[in-house]
C-alpha cells in the first residue's frame, strides 16, 4: 500500500485546485443564489479534460485511474459543491457504464461526444416511489418493433435539466423484479421525452435536479445498454465506483469548510485573543482534520481497490461514501459554529457548504444503505 | 489492504502466530496479573522485538510499517503483551537507535533487540504528565559522569528492562532546556523499582514507580546533547504514537472479530448491523490512518500530524469499538473472564499513555494552523 500519490496525480491535484480557486470558487455563492446551470463552466471543465476521466483515450477522452479521478472531484468540490456533482455525475455515472458495458457502436457514437462535453450525460435511476428500493420502479419498457416504449417519470436526477443523454433503468420484465430491470441510452430529443419539474433543493443548488418523463418515449433497440434484464447488476455496479466519488465530493466540502474555519478563527478575536488561541476551537479544529484524512485515505483506499482490479470493494466504496458523509455535515455544523452568527449569515461561505453536505448522507444511496452494504459483506 | 506482496506475506505470518501462540495465554496473563514473559520469550526468538532496526545490531531489517502491523497483530490477540512490545521498541529502543552514538548503538541494541531484555522509557513522573517539561528529576555533574535523584511513574516494562531511557533536568530553572536524556543501566546502584501499579487494565503489562537514589551514571551514557532531551522525548513520543495507534487497532479488531463471530448465523436488526458497519468503518479508517503514519516515517519524513491522526483516531475507535461491541451482545461479555470484558478494562489507555487525546487535539491543531 502508498499513499503517496504518483507524480501526475499531485500535478493533476494543484492543477485542479488551483482552477477551482480561480473559476469556481468565486461564482459558487452566485450559483447557490440562482440556481442556475453553470453551463459556461462545463465547457471550461471539458477544456481541462475533466469530462473524460474514465473515456479511453481511443474515444477522445483523456482516462485517468479511479484515485485521480476521485483527487479532481475533491478538488473542484473544494471551490463549488454543485460543480463537484456535475462533474462527478457525468463522468461515474454517465460516461462509465458506456465505457464498461457498452457496445463498441455505442461507444463510437456517445463517448467522443461526452468527452468534449457536448454531451452532458446523467442517471435515472430513482423514482418517486423507488428511493432506497430500486427493485420496486415502475417504469415500463415494452419491445414494439426495432424500439422500446418507456413510460414512467424518474426523480432527483441530477444534471437533468442540462443533460443531452442519460442512462435510464425500466422495468422490461416486471414479474422478474430485480431480474427484469434494462439500461437503455435515451438521448434528450427522443420523441415521447421530457423534463419535469425543476427541484428547488436546500443544497447543491446548481445541478440542474429535475424530473424525467417518459410518454411512450421511443428508444431505438439498439440502445440497450449491456443485457435485457441484466440493468439492475449495471445500476449496483455503477454506485459501487459512483460512491467513491461522492466521498471524494464531501471530502472537498470538508476540507474548504475546515480552511473557512481556520481563516475566520486566526482572525476572530474575542477575550483579547484570536479565538484559535482558546482550546476548545483547536479541539474542533483538529477532530475536524483528523475526521477528513481519514475520510480521504478510505476514499483512496476505495478507489486504489477499484484500480487494481480487485472484483468487488462494495464494502470499500460504502465505508468510503459512510464515512465521508458523515464527516462532511459533521464538519460543515462545526464550521458554522466556529464563525458563530457570522457563520449563520450568507455574508460567509459556511452556511452553504452545511446545506450542500447534506445530500452526501442520501443521494447514491443513504448512509442507512451504506451499513447495510457494509454488513452484509461482513457477514457474508 | 493493498499491503505489497511483501508486507502481505509479512502480515499472514505474524497473524497465524499471533492467534496461535499469544492469543490463547492472554486470559491467564489478565486473570492473573501475570507479566506476558512466556509470549515476550516467544516474541523474541522470532525476532519480532527488534523489527525496524538494521541487521547488524541484531534487528529484522524491516520498517516502521511492517512494526505496526506487528503491533496490531499482536494486540488483537493479547493487548498487554503488544503494549509491552511497542513500550519496548518505540520508546525503550528507537531513541538510542536515533540519537544514539555508534559506540552506544553498537552497545545497547543488539541484546533489546534480541529481547535479552526489555527496554524501558522514563518520562512521566507524579507532576509531569502532559506537561512533560515540568520534569523534577534531577542530575548534578560528578566525576567521570552525573548523579540522578527523583522518582518516574507509570513507566512501563521496567521491572524487566535492562536499561531505561530516564528524563532528567540539569537546571530546573531552565524548564524544557535543561532536560538531559541519559541510558540508565538498571543493574546500577542507585535504581530502584520501587512499587508495581495496579492498574484497571492491561494487567499483563508491567508498569511501575521508579525511585532514583543517588544513581550514578557515566558520562558516556548520555543520550543526545547535554540540555538536548526535550527534542529527544517529543520526537521519541510523536513515533511511539504509530504504534500506540497500532495497538488501539489490533484491540478495535478483536472487538470486532468478537461481533462478527457473534452475529454471523445470527437473525440479527437493522440495529446490530449499523452497530457492525459503523465499528468496521472505523477501524478500516483508523488502520488507513496508523499505516499512514508508518509510511511518512519509513519515508524518512518527520509527520507529528499523522502520528497524532492515528494515535487519536484509533484510540477513541477501540473504546467505541469495545463498546459498541458490548452493548450489542450483551451480558455474555460483562465478565472479566470474557474477551471483551478484559478488552473493555485494556482498551482505555489508548486515550491515555504516550498523549492524552487533549494533547493529541492541541498537536493537530497547532499543525493546522501553522499549515495555511
Amino acid at each position: 500500500m502508498d499513499f503517496n500519490l504518483t507524480e501526475d496525480q499531485i500535478m493533476l491535484r494543484n492543477m485542479v485546485r488551483d482552477f477551482a480557486q480561480k473559476e469556481l470558487e468565486p461564482q459558487a455563492a452566485a450559483l447557490d443564489a440562482s440556481a442556475e446551470f453553470p453551463t459556461v463552466t462545463i465547457k471550461k471543465l471539458a477544456e481541462l479534460g475533466l469530462l473524460s476521466m474514465t473515456i479511453p483515450e481511443k474515444y477522445g477522452g483523456a482516462q485517468f485511474d479511479f484515485v485521480s479521478l476521485a483527487i479532481a472531484i475533491e478538488e473542484v468540490s473544494r471551490g463549488c459543491s454543485s460543480t463537484g456533482v456535475i462533474t462527478a455525475v457525468h463522468n461515474t455515472l454517465a460516461a462509465w457504464p458506456i465505457v464498461n458495458w457498452g457496445t463498441e457502436e455505442q461507444k463510437q457514437r456517445y463517448l467522443p461526444r461526452m468527452a468534449t462535453g457536448e454531451l452532458l450525460g446523467a442517471f435515472g435511476l430513482t423514482e418517486a416511489n423507488a428511493g432506497s428500493d430500486p427493485a420496486s420502479m415502475e417504469t415500463r419498457a415494452v419491445l414494439k418493433g426495432d424500439k422500446y416504449i418507456l413510460n414512467g417519470s424518474k426523480r432527483f436526477i441530477t444534471n437533468a435539466g442540462a443533460a443531452q443523454l442519460f442512462i435510464v433503468f425500466a422495468k422490461t420484465a416486471p414479474e422478474l423484479g430485480s431480474r427484469g430491470v434494462t439500461a437503455f441510452i435515451v438521448e434528450r430529443d427522443f420523441p415521447g421525452f421530457s423534463l419535469g419539474k425543476h427541484e428547488d433543493l436546500l443544497g447543491l443548488r446548481a445541478t440542474a435536479n429535475c424530473e424525467l418523463i417518459f410518454e411512450d418515449c421511443e428508444v431505438p433497440k439498439e440502445n440497450v445498454l449491456g443485457e435485457i434484464n441484466a440493468g439492475f447488476k449495471i445500476a449496483l455496479g455503477t454506485l459501487d465506483v459512483s460512491r467513491i466519488d461522492i466521498g471524494a465530493q464531501a471530502v472537498g466540502i470538508a476540507q474548504s469548510a475546515l480552511e473557512k474555519s481556520i481563516a475566520y478563527s486566526r482572525e476572530r478575536k474575542q477575550f483579547g485573543k484570536p479565538i484559535c488561541e482558546f482550546e476548545m476551537i483547536q479541539a474542533k479544529l483538529a477532530e475536524m482534520a483528523t475526521k477528513i484524512q481519514a475520510s480521504r485515505l478510505l476514499v483512496y483506499y476505495a478507489a486504489n481497490q477499484k484500480d487494481t482490479g480487485k472484483p468487488r470493494f462494495s464494502q470499500e466504496s460504502a465505508m468510503a461514501k459512510l464515512f465521508a458523509a458523515t464527516t462532511a455535515v459533521e464538519v460543515t455544523r462545526e464550521a458554522v459554529q466556529i464563525l458563530g452568527g457570522y457563520g449563520y449569515t450568507k455574508e460567509y461561505p459556511v452556511e452553504r457548504l452545511y446545506r450542500d453536505a447534506k445530500c452526501m448522507e442520501i443521494y447514491e444511496g443513504t448512509s442507512e444503505i451504506q451499513r447495510i452494504v457494509i454488513a452484509r459483506n461482513l457477514l457474508a | 489492504m493493498i499491503l505489497s506482496a511483501e508486507h502481505q506475506r509479512f502480515q499472514k505470518e505474524v497473524r497465524e502466530f499471533a492467534q496461535s501462540v499469544i492469543a490463547p495465554r492472554s486470559q491467564e496473563y489478565h486473570l492473573n496479573h501475570k507479566f506476558v514473559m512466556e509470549n515476550i520469550r516467544a516474541l523474541a526468538k522470532k525476532g519480532y522485538l527488534g523489527i525496524p532496526w538494521p541487521k547488524e545490531l541484531g534487528g529484522l531489517g524491516f520498517d516502521h510499517l511492517a512494526y505496526a502491523i506487528v503491533v496490531e497483530e499482536i494486540s488483537r490477540a493479547c493487548a498487554s503483551t503488544g503494549l509491552t512490545v511497542a513500550a519496548h521498541t518505540s520508546l525503550g529502543t528507537y531513541p538510542i537507535i536515533k540519537f544514539g552514538t555508534e559506540e552506544q548503538k553498537r552497545r545497547f541494541v543488539p541484546p533489546l533487540a534480541r529481547g535479552d531484555y526489555l527496554g524501558a522509557f522514563g518520562l512521566t513522573e507524579p507532576n509531569a504528565g502532559s506537561d512533560a517539561a515540568g520534569v523534577e528529576t534531577t542530575a548534578r555533574l560528578t566525576d567521570g559522569g552525573y548523579i540522578i535523584n527523583g522518582s518516574k511513574r507509570f513507566i512501563t516494562n521496567a521491572a524487566y528492562a535492562g536499561t531505561v531511557i530516564v528524563a532528567a533536568t540539569l537546571d530546573r530553572k531552565l524548564g524544557k532546556k535543561g532536560i538531559t536524556c541519559f541510558i540508565v543501566e538498571t543493574k546500577s546502584k542507585g535504581f530502584i523499582v520501587a512499587k508495581e501499579e495496579n492498574k484497571l487494565g492491561l494487567k499483563g503489562s508491567n508498569t511501575v514507580e521508579l525511585a532514583f537514589e543517588d544513581l550514578f551514571v557515566p558520562k558516556e551514557n548520555v543520550l543526545g546533547t547535554e540540555y538536548g532531551g526535550y527534542r529527544i522525548f517529543m520526537e521519541t513520543l510523536d513515533g511511539g504514537r504509530i504504534s500506540i495507534g497500532a495497538f488501539c487497532l489490533g484491540m478495535a479488531q478483536c472487538a470486532l472479530d468478537s461481533l462478527i463471530e457473534w452475529a454471523k448465523g445470527r437473525e440479527h436488526s437493522q440495529q446490530t448491523a449499523k452497530a457492525i458497519a459503523d465499528v468496521a468503518t472505523e477501524v478500516a479508517a483508523a488502520r488507513l490512518l496508523v499505516y499512514d503514519a508508518a509510511i511518512t516515517k519509513d519515508a524518512g519524513i518527520r509527520a507529528d500530524e499523522q502520528c497524532a491522526f492515528a494515535k487519536l483516531f484509533a484510540s477513541e475507535t477501540a473504546v467505541r469499538a469495545v463498546n459498541t461491541a458490548i452493548s450489542t451482545i450483551g451480558f455474555d461479555t460483562l465478565k472479566n473472564s470474557s474477551t471483551l470484558g478484559r478488552l473493555y478494562q485494556d482498551v482505555k489507555l489508548g486515550e491515555i499513555g504516550e498523549g492524552t487525546s487533549e494533547i493529541m487535539r492541541l498537536i493537530i491543531a497547532k499543525e493546522v494552523l501553522k499549515a495555511t
